[in-house]
């Protein structure tokens, strides 16, 4: 089951590890990304640090970590096509897996049903 | 500029129907991109053809006795010595030397002339060309009576041909004509922003979305917003005024002197003698990740010798791109190498050539 940010991360975890990217939301809001800057493999984030950088034509922007661990792998595929991020943004397009999570901080994320319904108020705007 | 009501163009309307997203740009609601994103209305404007709403830029006729050497004195470059049916790049220049505007000059006849700006110094251009010309001279804004259409792209001449104009009837580059397009008695210039072959109509205000729609029925026309401008202009290595150069800037520095005749007398020349403190220099990324407006620009040896002005991923070459002010001593040769944000683990460069995408087909022959 995916949990979602504020910020507009997703996270799913799956035996102990969780693969993380950005909300289709958030890729569309971006419009056509550009770049995206990997975490290093063995590299740890606690939840909410910055843990990669996604670039569109318009602006960069942060992507924050939505859960503390350690990256054990990034989607290398985006090195040469990030804009898998837009095509894809929650499957194809994840950004980093970690271990080493702790799931009670998933606590402190929103479920898909709350996610949605802050999208869905932000687009009244 | 809180709460200020933004400025329309006559094609806001249309933009919103085509599912533009809009922002705010110096004044106006502008269409920053379609539904297909910049980097489609990039290649396409590269491959087929664009029109772009620029109603925004200002505009203003100068017209009666004395507007040849009025104006030819505000100018960098020489106005007097255009001939009527052309269009010059040019600079209204403070007496610091720096550039108030970069604008385009069209000589309507021998006293007449339509300045063609941009919408963020409108106001300020508008009241320093009143003050400075002499009192004969008729300055007349018709910067919201005529809305203007930037058709662009390799493809434009066909599609203005398949419009009914004939190709033999087309200005060359950087020429004016008026023809009647759409049973519009319009103005015409083979001149633009994305470095690709192309034209800027002028329209009545009124009549711009008619024109506009018109154009678009040609199924190989598409709409571009500000978002692909700035990546088409940036790689043709054209400079954004605010951003690239401003009243601190001079024409010299900003990479123009062999444009500017410093034999000849007008305001702001003497201060041009002095040498010049910086250089406009184009740096070709290593990567992907593009440089941004006020990043600092470091030489391989760490030490800090300019300032970022524009960068983007450049869509047509595939890497990121930037332009940069740097001090005049430093090395500055093609194939420097450069770091960008930081010294320690900066985005690695190299100073290159302008402009970085040298495929552009702005100044072919058409016949």
């Amino acid at each position: 089951m995916k949990h979602y940010t504020e910020e507009h991360e997703w996270v799913e975890v799956e035996d102990g590890v969780a693969t993380i990217g950005i909300t289709g939301y958030a890729a569309h809001e971006l419009g056509d990304i550009t770049f995206v800057e990997l975490p290093e493999n063995g590299s740890g984030y606690g939840q909410g640090d910055v843990i990669s950088v996604v670039e569109s034509v318009k602006a960069a922007s942060d992507v924050f970590a939505p859960l503390s661990g350690r990256v054990i792998a990034s989607n290398r595929m985006l090195a040469d096509r990030p804009e898998l991020v837009n095509e894809s943004p929650e499957e194809d397009g994840w950004i980093c897996r970690l271990g080493e999570v702790d799931e009670s901080e998933l606590d402190n994320l929103m479920t898909e049903a709350e996610y949605r319904q802050m999208v869905s108020d932000l687009s009244k705007d | 500029m809180l709460n200020q009501t933004l400025l329309e163009t006559p094609l806001k309307n249309d933009h919103i129907g085509r599912g533009a997203r809009m922002v705010s740009f110096a004044g106006w609601t502008m269409p920053l991109h379609y539904a297909g994103g910049i980097l489609a209305e990039h290649h396409h404007t590269r491959s087929g053809a664009s029109v772009f709403d620029t109603s925004h830029m200002s505009q203003f006729r100068i017209t009666g006795s004395g507007s040849a050497s009025g104006l030819d004195r505000l100018m960098a470059r020489s106005t007097e010595s255009q001939p009527p049916g052309t269009c010059r790049y040019n600079f209204l220049m403070n007496a610091a030397g720096g550039i108030r505007d970069d604008l385009v000059v069209y000589r309507m006849a021998e006293q007449e002339y339509l300045i063609v700006g941009n919408a963020g110094t409108h106001r300020s251009d508008l009241a320093w060309i009143q003050d400075s010309l002499p009192d004969a001279v008729k300055v007349r804004d018709e910067s919201m009576e005529t809305g203007k259409i930037d058709l662009q792209g390799p493809e434009s001449a066909e599609v203005l041909n398949l419009a009914g104009l004939k190709p033999a009837t087309l200005p060359a580059y950087f020429r004016w004509r008026r023809l009647t397009l759409f049973g519009e008695n319009v103005l015409i210039s083979r001149t633009g922003y994305t470095g690709e072959l192309g034209f800027e109509v002028y329209v009545p205000w009124v009549r711009t979305p008619e024109i506009w729609e018109r154009l678009l029925e040609n199924p190989g026309v598409q709409p571009a917003g500000l978002g692909a401008r700035d990546t088409l202009r940036l790689e043709a290595g054209l400079p954004l005024y605010g951003q690239d150069m401003d009243e601190d800037t001079t024409p010299l520095e900003a990479g123009f002197e062999t444009l500017v005749d410093m034999d000849r007398s007008f305001l702001g020349r003497e201060a041009l003698v002095v040498q010049a403190r910086k250089r406009f220099v184009g740096i070709r990324l290593e990567g992907r990740r593009a440089g941004r407006h006020g990043m600092a620009v470091f030489s391989e040896d760490g030490e800090r010798i300019g300032t970022v002005t524009s960068g983007c991923f450049a869509p047509s070459l595939g890497y990121a791109v930037a332009t940069a002010y740097i001090v005049k001593h430093s090395a500055s040769s093609e194939g420097t190498p450069v770091l960008l944000n930081s010294r320690e683990n900066g985005l690695p460069g190299h100073i290159s050539k302008l402009p970085f995408y040298e495929s552009g087909t702005a100044r072919i022959k058409l016949l």
